[in-house]
This record gives C-alpha cells, sequence and structure tokens, in this order.
C-alpha cells in the first residue's frame, strides 16, 4: 500500500472560506514597525546567539559532494571556536543522498539532521515517489523533513488533493519532525499564504517554511508574518504550538533580529527557542559571528578571520 | 476561540535605546515673538512648561496679557499692510520653502524637543509630526503664486491679521497647518500655542526669523487660556482659526456673533472604528491600536468607539488584547517606545476620572502595555467591553489611549451607532467588500472616513468635521478658501 490517503477523514479538511483576509498594505506597515525597534548591547547580543542556535545551515545543490557536506557538517559543529560561549546551531540540511554522510560527520552532537525530500524543489512528482523519498530519507536517518507543498494544485483548487498528500507525509515521517514548504513565492498572495498555512497545519505539519530557496522571492518578513498569525489562530483554536521557518534571502544578522522582533511581539516568549523558530539560511551565521566579535572587540573582522564553510 | 494564552511577559527585552539629546538647545527663559524678535511680556509674568514624563521644568515661558496681544496685532497689521501683501506671490512661496526646508534640516532637534516638552514617543515625532509639519510647509508654499488657479475666474484676496489658537496634541505640526495656508494667501499671523507645549512654536519662531521673514509676518504670543481669549477677541483680527475642545471652541463661536471676523474651529470628536467579519481582521487589529494609542489617545480623529460585528467580536477582541500586551508605554526618547507620557496632571486627572466612571457604569475594563515608571503622567492602554450607547464613556471625548467596545449585528445598525453621536471629525470602516465601504463613506456623517487604514494625514487631503466636531476645512485645496476672501474675478 504506497498510498496513504485511504486513511485520512475528508471531515479534516479546514473550511478555507473562513481563514482570514490579508490586507497586504497593512501586512506591510506592521512589518515596517517591527523594522524599527532599535535593539542594543545585552538584548543585541542575546538575540544573535538565539539566532544562531536557530539556523538550519543548509546546502541544497546539485553539486553537492560527500566532501563539502563534511565541511558543512564541520562548520555546524566548530561555528567559531576562538569565540567562547557561543551555540551550535539547530539542524544541518541537505538532499536525501548526502543524509548518510551528515549523519556520520554529526555524531555525538545534538545537532538535527533535516533532508528535503518529496522531489524537492519542484514536487512536481507522482505521490508514491515522494512517499519513497520521504521513507528513504527517514530510514537513513533524517530526523526532520522539509517537504513542498504541490503549488500547482494548491492554484488550481484542489485544496483536498494538497490536504492528503501532507498528511500521508506525514504518516511516512514516523517520528521525524515535518516541516512543510509552501513555496511562497510561487503562491502570489497573502491571502493563499494563509490559508496555505492553514492547510498545512491541519494535516499535520510540525513547522511550516516559507521556501525552497530556489524561486524568487524567497522568504519575506510580510510572508512570515501572515504565516506567523496563522499559526497563532492555530493555536488559539487547538492549543497546539507549530513552528516557522523562514528560508532563503536571509543573510544578515540584522534581518535576523528583525525576524526576532517580529516573532517575539506576534507569538510571543514561547516560540522563542530552535524548537518553534528556525532560519534556513547558508550565510547568515558569519555575519551573525562577524557582529558579536563587534560587541565583544568594538570593531569588526575582516570576513577572512571567519570560515566560509 | 479557546482561552489559550500568548506569554509576553519576561523573556527577551529590549535594551533601553535613549535618543540622544545633545544636539539640540533651550533657553531658561523665552519671551514672546513679536515685530520679529523676542520681547519681554509687559506685566513679566512667566510660567513653567513641564516634561510631563519628569515633572521637571523646562523652561520658563512669557505670559502674554491684554497688551502684548495688541502689540503682536499690531506688529502683524503692520507687517501685513507693508512688505507681506504687497509682495509678489512668487516672494512669498519663497519664504515658505525656505521655512519648510530649514524645518526639514533641524528635524532632530524639534522631534527630540516635541517629546520633552509634549511626552509623545520620539518615534513618532521623528517619524510622523515633524516630517508632516515640513510637507505642509512645502505644499502651501507651491500654492501661493497660483490661487489663479486654485480659485478660477475669482480674484483671492488675503483677509488681513490671523488670530490662531492650536493644542497641545500635535503642537508643532498644528502650528504648520495654521501658518502655512495663511502665509501663503498673503495674510500675517499671531499664534498662541498651548501653555503645556509652548516650546516648538517658540523654536519655530526662531526658524522664522532665521529664515529672514518680514517682521510681524508671524508672531508667536504664549499664555493660557485667557491669552487665546484676548487674541480671538481682539478687533484688529480679522480672521480665528481655533483647534481646541468643543466647549471652548462654543464659547469662541459666541464671541465672534456679530463680528465680522471668519472662522474655522476644528474641535473634539468620538470616532467609530467600524470593523465588518469580513475584513482583514489582524490588520484591522493593528488599526484600531494605531486608531486609539497613536499619540497616547490625544487625538481628536481617534477611533476611540470600536465597533465590531458580532460574529467576529471575541477573536477581534482576544487578538486585540494580546497585541496590547506588546505595546511599550515608557520613556518618549526611547526609540521603542509606543505609547509616551499623558500630555499633562491636569489630562491625566481627566482621563482618570472616566477610567473610574466606566467602571462604574459597569463596563469591564481591561489593561494592556509594559509597567509604568514612577514619576510622570502615564496610562496605560485601556479598553472598555461590555459597554453601550448609552454610556458616558461611549458618548464623551476622553482624548486619552481608552477604548470603548460595541458590536453590532447589521450595516444598518453600525451606521445608526456610528452617527449617534453629537461629533462628527472621522471614521473608520473595515471590510474586504468594496460595496460596504461606499456605503458606509457615504453616510458616516464625520469629515473623514478611512477605509481599512486610520490616522493618515496628508496635506494635500482637507480635515475637518460636522456638527459639533467644527467648522470649515483645513487642508488640501479647502484649507486656502479659509484665508482669503473671493472677489469679482477680473
Amino acid at each position: 500500500m504506497s498510498d496513504g490517503a485511504l486513511h485520512i477523514e475528508p471531515s479534516r479538511l479546514p473550511d478555507l472560506d473562513r481563514v482570514p483576509r490579508v490586507d497586504e498594505v497593512g501586512v506591510g506597515e506592521r512589518v515596517s514597525r517591527f523594522c524599527k525597534r532599535s535593539i542594543k548591547k545585552d538584548s543585541k547580543v542575546q538575540a544573535l546567539k538565539l539566532a544562531l542556535s536557530m539556523i538550519d545551515l543548509t546546502t541544497l545543490e546539485g553539486q553537492d559532494t560527500p566532501g563539502k557536506v563534511r565541511q558543512l557538517c564541520q562548520k555546524a559543529i566548530h561555528l567559531h571556536d576562538s569565540m567562547e560561549g557561543l551555540p551550535h546551531v539547530a539542524a544541518v540540511c541537505v538532499y536525501p543522498t548526502m543524509i548518510g554522510v551528515a549523519k556520520k560527520a554529526l555524531e555525538g552532537y545534538d545537532i538535527g539532521l533535516a533532508s528535503v525530500a518529496t522531489a524537492f524543489p519542484s514536487g512536481q512528482a507522482p505521490r508514491s515517489v515522494k512517499l519513497e523519498d520521504t521513507r528513504m530519507a527517514v530510514a537513513e536517518g533524517a530526523d526532520e523533513i522539509d517537504m513542498v507543498i504541490s503549488r500547482g494544485a494548491f492554484l488550481q483548487g484542489e485544496y483536498g488533493l494538497v490536504f492528503d498528500e501532507i498528511a500521508a507525509i506525514k504518516e511516512a515521517c514516523g517520528e521525524a519532525h515535518l516541516k512543510v514548504i509552501l513555496e511562497t513565492g510561487e503562491l502570489g498572495t497573502l491571502d493563499r499564504v494563509r490559508r496555505a498555512s492553514v492547510l498545512a497545519m491541519h494535516a499535520g505539519a510540525d513547522f511550516i517554511k516559507t521556501s525552497t530557496g530556489k524561486i524568487q522571492p524567497a522568504a519575506t518578513m510580510e510572508v512570515t508574518l501572515v504565516m506567523l498569525q496563522a499559526i497563532r489562530d492555530f493555536y488559539y483554536e487547538t492549543g497546539q504550538r507549530i513552528g516557522m521557518k523562514p528560508a532563503g534571502g536571509i543573510s544578515k544578522a540584522k534581518q535576523a533580529i528583525q525576524y526576532l522582533v517580529m516573532l517575539h511581539e506576534t507569538l510571543g516568549n514561547d516560540w522563542m527557542t530552535p524548537d518553534l523558530f528556525r532560519f534556513g539560511a547558508s550565510s547568515l551565521a558569519n555575519d551573525i559571528l562577524m557582529q558579536l566579535q563587534k560587541q565583544q572587540t568594538g570593531v569588526y573582522q575582516s570576513d577572512d578571520y571567519f570560515s566560509k564553510d | 476561540m479557546s482561552s489559550t494564552k500568548l506569554s509576553f511577559d519576561g523573556g527577551w527585552e529590549y535594551a533601553p535605546a535613549p535618543q540622544d539629546t545633545s544636539h539640540i538647545s533651550l533657553d531658561d527663559r523665552y519671551g514672546l515673538f513679536i515685530g520679529g524678535e523676542f520681547v519681554e511680556p509687559s506685566d513679566g509674568r512667566y510660567f513653567d512648561t513641564i516634561n510631563p514624563a519628569t515633572e521637571q521644568s523646562l523652561a520658563s515661558v512669557a505670559s502674554a496679557g491684554d497688551k502684548d496681544i495688541d502689540r503682536a496685532v499690531r506688529a502683524a497689521r503692520k507687517a501685513y499692510e507693508g512688505p507681506w501683501s504687497k509682495m509678489s506671490a512668487g516672494d512669498r512661496g519663497k519664504y515658505l520653502f525656505r521655512i519648510a526646508r530649514m524645518l526639514q534640516e533641524r528635524s532632530r532637534e524639534f522631534a527630540v524637543i516635541e517629546s520633552l516638552d509634549g511626552g509623545k514617543p520620539i518615534r513618532e515625532s521623528r517619524d510622523i509630526d515633524i516630517p508632516l509639519s515640513a510637507a505642509h510647509f512645502f505644499y502651501y508654499a507651491g500654492w501661493a503664486d497660483k490661487l489663479d488657479y486654485a480659485f478660477p475666474g475669482r480674484d483671492a484676496r488675503p483677509l488681513g491679521v490671523a488670530g490662531q489658537v492650536i493644542p497641545w496634541n500635535f503642537p508643532l505640526l498644528m502650528a504648520a497647518w495654521k501658518i502655512a495656508p495663511a502665509l501663503a494667501c498673503g495674510n500675517t499671523v499671531v499664534l498662541k500655542p498651548a501653555e503645556t507645549t509652548p516650546l516648538t512654536a517658540l523654536k519655530l519662531a526662531e526658524l522664522v526669523r532665521d529664515a529672514g521673514l518680514p517682521p510681524g509676518v508671524v508672531n508667536i504670543v504664549t499664555g493660557a487660556g485667557e491669552t487665546g481669549a484676548a487674541l480671538v477677541n481682539h478687533p484688529g483680527v480679522d480672521k480665528v482659526a481655533f483647534t481646541g475642545s468643543t466647549a471652548v471652541g462654543r464659547a469662541i463661536q459666541k464671541s465672534l456673533a456679530g463680528t465680522n471676523k471668519k472662522y474655522t474651529l476644528e474641535l473634539g470628536g468620538k470616532a467609530a472604528n467600524v470593523i465588518f467579519a469580513d475584513a482583514a481582521i489582524d490588520q484591522a487589529v493593528e488599526g484600531i491600536v494605531n486608531g486609539i494609542f497613536f499619540n497616547q489617545g490625544h487625538v481628536c480623529c481617534a477611533g476611540s468607539r470600536l465597533l465590531v460585528q458580532e460574529s467576529v467580536a471575541d477573536e477581534v477582541i482576544q487578538k486585540l488584547k494580546d497585541r496590547m500586551q506588546t505595546l511599550i508605554v515608557g520613556d518618549p526618547l526611547d526609540k521603542n517606545t509606543d505609547i509616551g507620557a499623558i500630555n499633562s496632571k491636569a489630562q491625566l486627572e481627566r482621563i482618570e476620572s472616566y477610567l473610574g466612571l466606566g467602571r462604574e457604569e459597569g463596563a469591564e475594563m481591561y489593561q494592556g502595555g509594559s509597567a509604568t515608571p514612577e514619576t510622570g503622567y502615564w496610562c496605560r492602554p485601556t479598553l472598555f467591553t461590555g459597554v453601550s450607547q448609552s454610556n458616558r464613556i461611549v458618548q464623551e471625548e476622553i482624548f486619552g489611549p481608552v477604548l470603548a467596545i460595541q458590536t453590532f449585528r447589521t450595516l444598518e445598525e453600525a451606521l445608526t451607532k456610528a452617527n449617534n453621536t453629537p461629533y462628527g471629525l472621522s471614521g473608520g470602516v473595515w471590510t474586504d467588500k468594496g460595496a460596504k465601504i461606499f456605503k458606509m463613506t457615504q453616510q458616516v456623517r464625520a469629515g473623514v472616513v478611512w477605509a481599512n487604514t486610520f490616522n493618515k494625514f496628508d496635506p494635500t487631503s482637507p480635515f475637518g468635521g460636522y456638527k459639533e466636531s467644527g467648522v470649515g476645512r483645513e487642508g488640501g485645496l479647502h484649507g486656502l478658501s479659509a484665508y482669503v476672501s473671493l472677489e469679482a474675478g477680473q
């Protein structure tokens, strides 16, 4: 039996007509207020360290090799050993073929191993292939699965199909955490982002995630705010805390702090943890390290002092 | 909706981010700005202007008596008959452009002084008050030599001397609203700022002097209510412009009866902010917050009555309460402050009496925001639920961060409630349906109705009230007509 969808009761599909509308101008204004917060001194250092601990250090390239992935894992373990008191990143995120290599490289460290699955990034494969992709990734040792939704089906209005697919993948994940990538850059409007968020959470997502990083625009603060508000409504309704992962396009420490301000003022203290918030990023860590160095010493160091990978 | 609560207390806190104040200069004592220079008041009386966040005195300011008002009006008359009304309109415009540019150049100093003297958050004075003030001067500067196009086929002539009395909630902005159109049309002015917030008007006097305006074109006289009354009643004043409470506005209108003075009055309000079930709820909640907590609720067009459709009332109130927990109340000069100090002790007492009254009337009170400092005048953001049209907190203008929430079932009911008030200054409508926006904006009896936003201001847009909210319009093309007399064209 390769099709988990048969186990899903149709009544679990949420009524998307009841999802609140989104006003893009209003969202933009709220975001600009977050960006005006002035985060200084201790609160800045605290935020920078928290942001570091929330990073899913990522390499998702056709040219990835075991050598590249091992280096990435080394970086995840040794962010910048000359600086004391640094956290490590939350997880390493790779393609399914690289899970074995990464698993070995991370052995003995408390760093999660995430793998994309379900014919990432397009999601254009039969459901049986997506399920097999997921099962294989879990069997190889992935703790977290980052799946993509079928954007084509969603844009066609085939919500039931998208819902069933997520639910089936969730089942295939077993113990592994499921992050559902909406690929907001392909959804077109914030209204659709909000609906897709609701759909994914009801279908069993542990996290909802903005983007694959392969489509522009990737994560934006506007899209992330709309998803955070959907998470809050789901919490109000069910008492269940769903995580959030903006991915792609966040490469500066300043941006990361602005995201944390937004998270803090939208969902509050409970979400200020890597268990419920992640940054999908490849170059963010180094910029944060440079800022932390600046906070400690008062001067910026050349980026040549920080290992590129 | 379950009772699930979000937690905003404790956790990550923003470190203080105080605005630097080393670039401002304030004198210990300010005289009256008459005929292009600062002069002593005739009877030598001064009063202190207080920083409402610290209760410390910032400066001592002259109290103008009848003789001083007479002197100021004479100076304005002389300037009107002398250089100003004879000057080419293009040159008048140049002076206004110069004032606008200098305001921009000195905006950081004006912003800090506005927040020190009035208690408003530096974010607001920096991003709203000062830039909008400059924008008003720019806008009317452009009209100075284009009055023929503003009033085609008519001859627009200045009125003479304008006596202008402004409130303490937007001190510099209100001065700009009053002075810019008056000068653009060729009038000269005597302006009295509010006694709790005279400093930016006095700094504007310095700026006007530095800009080289002919002496007497702009005169700034400080003082309390009697000073304002003396100005309004002075026989040499041709036009009165007042912004403030409806009670004072009524008294002014009475005193002007039978005189030949033209007048505009911009008075109180009790605006309804109407949220329909199909609105973008999260953005509407932001609009509610912006509508009532902007500038500590010291806004005549504040959305102080929330009307929310019953089917979404619980949701809106829950979200609003959670949002209110994240508002930062405190030091106006901290860049992260959302709600600053209440403008004066008297105003705080007034607000607190309404908080007591609301509870006595049986309403349920909820307060959000962070803890308030010990010294200074503070009021946490407050909402009342379980209120109805017959309650005084629904009917009367509180002029503080206090929101009264009522529910409605149909558009007609919302409309009736929105209009069931002696005021008619502003209103707000939140819905995803264009047809509802049109229906509401056509039938809400208010000078400004915002759709899916609130408290948006622009110099090109006229502003003013229906019913007891005032007479006449300020801003935009309409704002020009208050300062000209239209004669038959040549």
